[in-house]
């Protein structure tokens, strides 16, 4: 049973009602904000044919806001925790606004967190990373020398395994931020980890890596040399700025397509061996039980995935009937995105969405569906097909193989219930 | 000398980024023909000491690598225990408040209410000292002594009926005897073949479904909790 560590399939009942209770209040104030702000009619002392005080007076200077914020009309576009998750907040998980976004890239602020000790706070000048095990020589690296080597930029998702975990057993959350929200999709810059294996010189009987972060959980993941040669980056830069203390500053691993848990933050310490380590995130967490009782371990790759996220339960319709914009995300672990197929009749009919903007290897892809809503309830979801042709199931395609047990890797359509005054539900259909 | 040193090294670097493999990496060690032919290296980094790395390396594996020398005794790992890790992992392992439940479960992994301990789930005993050694006590990681982490572990494994002896020695002699009873049901990520039928050359468009649709679960009236051991639980 997890409990600190992973969303669970909820809270104790009284502070799961206590916190649905907040939720369906928020909906009309925080969770609707935005949307609210948007069909407010605001002050006409502003609007034409008056002219506002922003227009007759200066405004404040450049640098008065040496690091950029967002306007303060976008206060409520922020990270969001679910208290009752977990058992303290050092090891817990914040989720990313994604209803509040768009394109494919999130802003650094914006990517959900995933602590298991707290935020390790690493000084970049005592930072070293060693790497050691079946290698010729083992070698330690500054962050200095990290930043000499050749490196790349690619842009990657990053998606928590146990994204959408919470509702193996049903819809439980009103909002895609909490039932979608641990993925983040962000350009980083970094070293290929095969350099650095080849400045080592790998034995013959290399197999696997263990990856150690130099938090207070040392987190460890044990990683097949297969794919640390493949495309596995030790990044220190995302969207083009340092990491984020929360993502791992000075450097992380990014392992592209696979589950988010891999992504050893404040990386320490790089072993070579010959097999795997078994430890605690890959026995105990991120192995994924079945009905009858055996459990899949090694459950690395993300499966295709996609999420309307707008309209959806935090960001509803504000107007009555008429032209309207239908967005969301598309990511696959196993490579791009080929298409994405809308319903709004759950999953009745389906009619291919409009992919936008660049579709990259194993990062986020953005969609569109345009069509005149005629202010009738609908039934909408999402299907995203990548190029492998693997298809996103339905919920109960995958409950039919794996059960309720999992927590892990629910990548199942999407249902979200349309009303006709523009609220949105989260809901399980036939 | 050239204005860029470097130069040939990049190009060589770039080939060997292409395609590095573990032959190749392999073949380096095995030959002067293959030293030759072998990419010449950046030279970045520098060689690390036995010293810095035995004070990082605390992994700890099934084979028992890694296993630090020391012992301790169920008896004294109980008092440790008590005092280190009961307030949140409650006095018998079963938990207190939403933290980690370490003993019993026993039979449940196949129910809908799946207890994942260690004495049910877990396959290796070495995931246990190691995750000990490395995150815990939570907030005081890597404190604990070598003698002392063994003897919270023989404790912790007692708890589990692992161990049966209180007066149980565990050291990194004899630790590898321990085994834990639900090591054969892990088995590899099989998707690609029991989840094959995921892919489709051609998704279905047109009446893809038979009847109207009918909503059979909502967020809004999830309190509505059936009854333990029967559906969707929601503790």
């Amino acid at each position: 049973m997890m409990r600190e560590q992973e969303p669970s399939q909820g809270g104790k009942s009284q502070s799961r009602r206590a916190f649905l209770k907040a939720g369906l209040a928020t909906g009309g104030t925080v969770a609707f904000g935005s949307s609210a702000l948007a069909g407010k009619t605001g002050d006409p002392a502003n609007q034409p044919p008056n002219v506002p005080e922003w227009t007759h007076s200066l405004g404040e200077g450049v640098a008065v806001r040496p690091y950029g914020k967002p306007s303060k009309h976008e206060a409520h576009v922020i990270r969001r925790d679910v208290e009752w998750l977990t058992a303290s907040r050092e090891s817990s998980v914040s989720f990313t606004p994604i209803h509040e976004l768009d394109g494919i890239i999130t802003p650094n602020g914006l990517g959900f967190e995933r602590h298991h000790s707290g935020i390790a706070e690493v000084d970049p000048a005592d930072y070293r990373l060693i790497l050691h095990g079946l290698v010729d020589k083992p070698l330690i690296f500054t962050l200095d020398d990290l930043k000499r080597i050749p490196r790349v930029s690619r842009p990657y998702f990053c998606e928590c395994a146990a994204n959408s975990g919470m509702e193996w057993r049903g819809a439980q959350l009103n909002g895609c931020q909490y039932t979608h929200g641990m993925v983040h999709c962000v350009m980083y810059t970094g070293v290929p980890l095969k350099t650095l294996l080849a400045e080592a010189g790998l034995k013959p009987n290399a197999r696997w890596l263990l990856l150690e972060g130099g938090d207070s959980a040392a987190m460890t993941r044990s990683l097949p040399l297969q794919k640390a040669l493949d495309d596995v980056l030790i990044a220190y830069r995302m969207n083009g700025e340092m990491l984020y203390p929360e993502h791992g500053y000075p450097a992380r691993a990014v392992i592209p397509g696979w589950e988010a848990n891999m992504w050893v933050k404040w990386l320490r310490r790089i072993e070579v061996g010959d097999q795997p380590w078994h430890h605690r995130e890959e026995t105990s967490k991120y192995t994924d039980l079945l009905e009858n009782g055996k459990a899949r371990r090694f459950t690395f790759v993300m499966d295709a995935k996609s999420i309307i996220t707008n309209p959806s339960p935090q960001a509803p319709l504000n107007h009555k009937s008429g032209f309207t914009v239908l967005s969301g995300i598309a990511w696959s672990g196993r490579g791009k995105i080929a298409r994405v197929d809308v319903s709004l009749d759950g999953g009745r009919n389906w009619r291919p969405a409009r992919i936008d903007g660049p579709v990259w290897d194993k990062a986020l892809s953005r969609f569109y569906y345009e069509f005149d809503w005629d202010g009738r309830e609908l039934l909408l979801q999402s299907r995203a097909m990548d190029e492998t042709g693997y298809v996103q199931p339905a919920k109960s395609e995958l409950r039919k193989i794996r059960g309720v047990n999992s927590i892990y890797h629910n990548n199942g359509i999407q249902t979200w219930y349309l009303h006709k005054n523009g609220e949105v539900e989260n809901v399980e259909i036939s | 000398m050239s204005k860029f040193p470097d130069l040939s090294a990049a190009i060589l670097l770039a080939s060997l980024i292409a395609g590095v493999t573990v032959a190749d990496a392999g073949e380096k060690t095995t030959g002067v023909a293959a030293q030759q032919n072998s990419p010449k290296k950046i030279g970045i980094g520098r060689e690390a000491t036995a010293a810095e790395i035995a004070g990082w390396n605390i992994s700890v594996r099934p084979d028992g690598q890694g296993l630090p020398v020391g012992r301790g005794t169920v008896k004294k790992g109980e008092t440790l225990y008590v005092e280190r890790c009961a307030a949140c992992h409650g006095e018998f392992g079963e938990s207190a408040g939403r933290w980690p439940i370490l003993a019993g479960g026993a039979g449940t992994l196949a129910s809908h209410d799946p207890v994942k301990s260690i004495g049910s789930y877990w396959p290796y005993a070495t995931t246990v000292i190691d995750y000990i050694r490395r995150a815990m006590p939570f907030g005081a990681a890597q404190t604990l002594s070598n003698d002392d982490l063994y003897a919270i572990t023989a404790y912790v494994l007692y708890l589990n009926d692992v161990i049966q002896d209180e007066n149980f020695e565990l050291s990194d002699k004899n630790f590898i005897t321990v085994k834990l009873p639900n090591q054969p049901n892990f088995i590899d990520d099989d998707r690609e073949t029991a989840e094959k039928a995921f892919w489709r050359k051609d998704p279905c468009m047109k009446d893809c479904l038979p009847g109207e649709p009918r909503i059979t679960g909502r967020a809004r009236t999830i309190d509505v909790t059936p009854e333990a051991g029967k559906g969707p639980k929601v503790e």
